[in-house]
């Protein structure tokens, strides 16, 4: 029961050595970067709170599929086999490219270029502070994700691996305002840097001279430099240019490919460098995996 | 005794809160989402403050900064800096009508978001928007009902 005086140190003596903790714990992770091992186990130890915030969300979808019609069901069936047809077809001509290149290139006297392997992954819980554009996924060190890997999706790069635990992975979205990425104009090679402010829709090209000769519409591809993202992934498409003379550099905008406010699936990349490798866990994964083997490298893809 | 009545419910209690506070929503209500964390501190600060103090308020600070991603600590120290007016006053809040407990409740929380956009500002350069404080009015629409669901709770699994 409680009394009506105190015992034990007053409260605004426990309220300064709480805070004084919070602070150390700020002056640690900010300044000296030494918690990762503690986020590590402690981003394992939530995990759990993660995949039970998406749980209501994939009993719904499994609810919608199972209402699904069977001639609805038959329809779409047809219209993926159409698809996957088509892909094949291209795939086909991939290969024959690739192969190809990897010729040619040896003829110049350049490294050939290596394959990289992929592992899908699902979003499981989003960080809903407005300040850090992050997400979570559901692979972890167990499945050899590592930290600064790649991270795409079917449009272009989304971001790449900012922390690990067991079966969670963090990803910070290239729209964050702490990360740039080193870009090259498709059209032109113009190299530029794109750094976020905070809209998941922009990114923002910094440095960029009044004189430039980039357009609006001009599709922006990885450069390779920076050595966390391999080459010649498509990553956004100038939107806007503004050339005020009264700024230091031209405003230039340009939008993501890939829709980051509303991912679902990303793929995680092992570039052909990485010391870490993937390891797929369950029957599908590597099901998928023997099962695409055969068709050379349809599960890769040069980088 | 260390272990007091109705321990269980209490920690499932703040689980689901941190489940609530990840969970992924509608980008038309994304931004509207109440601040479901600091809404069942505050309650359980007023309700039972000789058992939840500011060690309680500390560590689940701290999950909020690994849920978030947040550097380590900003979090932990805006609960911490809204929590102390809530233990200092809980006896004069408790007597308030849910109205102007409402008030309060979205004063502390207006605190807690100023404090960690100042820290995020700070650390990681953070750009203020305007959609970041409509989670305070949000949740002081909220809190009668919460309050009293949350007593009903209470009650129900004897929390002293």
């Amino acid at each position: 029961m409680q009394s009506l005086f105190e015992r034990g140190p007053t409260l605004r003596t426990r309220l300064l050595l709480t805070l004084a903790f919070a602070a150390l714990m700020i002056f640690l992770d900010h300044r000296l970067n030494t918690m990762q091992p503690v986020r590590s186990f402690l981003s394992t130890l939530v995990a759990p709170v993660q995949y039970l915030a998406v749980l209501p969300e994939q009993v719904l979808d499994r609810l919608v599929y199972l209402a699904q019609t069977r001639s609805a069901l038959r329809e779409e069936n047809e219209a993926l086999s159409r698809e996957l047809q088509e892909l094949q077809m291209a795939v086909q001509r991939l290969n024959f490219l690739e192969n190809e290149n990897a010729r040619l290139r040896q003829l110049l006297g350049s490294d050939v270029r290596q394959t990289s392997r992929r592992m899908v992954a699902e979003v499981v819980a989003v960080a809903t502070d407005p300040f850090s554009h992050q997400v979570v996924v559901n692979k972890g060190f167990a499945n050899g994700v590592y930290e600064g890997q790649p991270v795409l999706d079917d449009q272009g790069i989304v971001g790449q691996v900012l922390s690990v635990g067991r079966n969670t992975a963090r990803i910070l979205l290239l729209a964050d305002q702490s990360h740039a990425i080193s870009l090259r104009a498709e059209r032109n090679d113009i190299r530029v840097l794109a750094q976020g402010f905070g809209d998941l829709q922009r990114v923002e090209l910094k440095f960029i001279p009044h004189s430039t000769e980039l357009e609006e519409g001009d599709v922006l591809l990885t450069s390779g430099l920076g050595g966390v993202f391999p080459e010649g992934y498509p990553v956004a498409r100038i939107v806007s240019i503004d050339r005020d003379e009264r700024l230091q550099y031209a405003k230039v905008l340009a939008e993501p490919f890939s829709q980051l406010d509303r991912i679902r699936s990303v793929l995680l990349l092992w570039p052909a460098d990485a010391t870490e490798s993937p390891v797929y866990d369950e029957a599908v994964d590597t099901e998928l995996d023997t099962e695409l083997e055969p068709t050379t490298e349809a599960a890769n893809d040069v980088d | 005794m260390w272990i007091k009545s109705g321990l269980p419910p209490l920690l499932l209690s703040y689980v689901v809160a941190m489940v609530l506070m990840v969970m992924p929503l509608p980008s038309m209500l994304e931004a509207w989402r109440p601040d479901w964390l600091s809404l069942l501190i505050i309650y359980w600060l007023l309700a039972i403050p000789h058992r939840v103090g500011v060690g309680t308020v500390l560590i689940l600070g701290l999950l909020a900064d690994i849920l978030m991603g947040s550097v380590f600590g900003i979090y932990a120290t805006a609960l911490l800096i809204m929590a102390y007016p809530a233990i200092r006053h809980f006896q004069r809040i408790r007597n308030y009508s849910l109205t102007q407990q409402a008030i309060i409740v979205g004063m502390l929380i207006l605190v807690k978001r100023a404090i960690v956009y100042e820290l995020e500002h700070v650390l990681n350069d953070a750009v203020f928007q305007l959609p970041y404080l409509y989670p305070v009015l949000s949740s002081a629409i909220i809190w009668p009902w919460i309050y009293l669901i949350l007593r009903q709770y209470r009650r129900r699994y004897a929390i002293r």
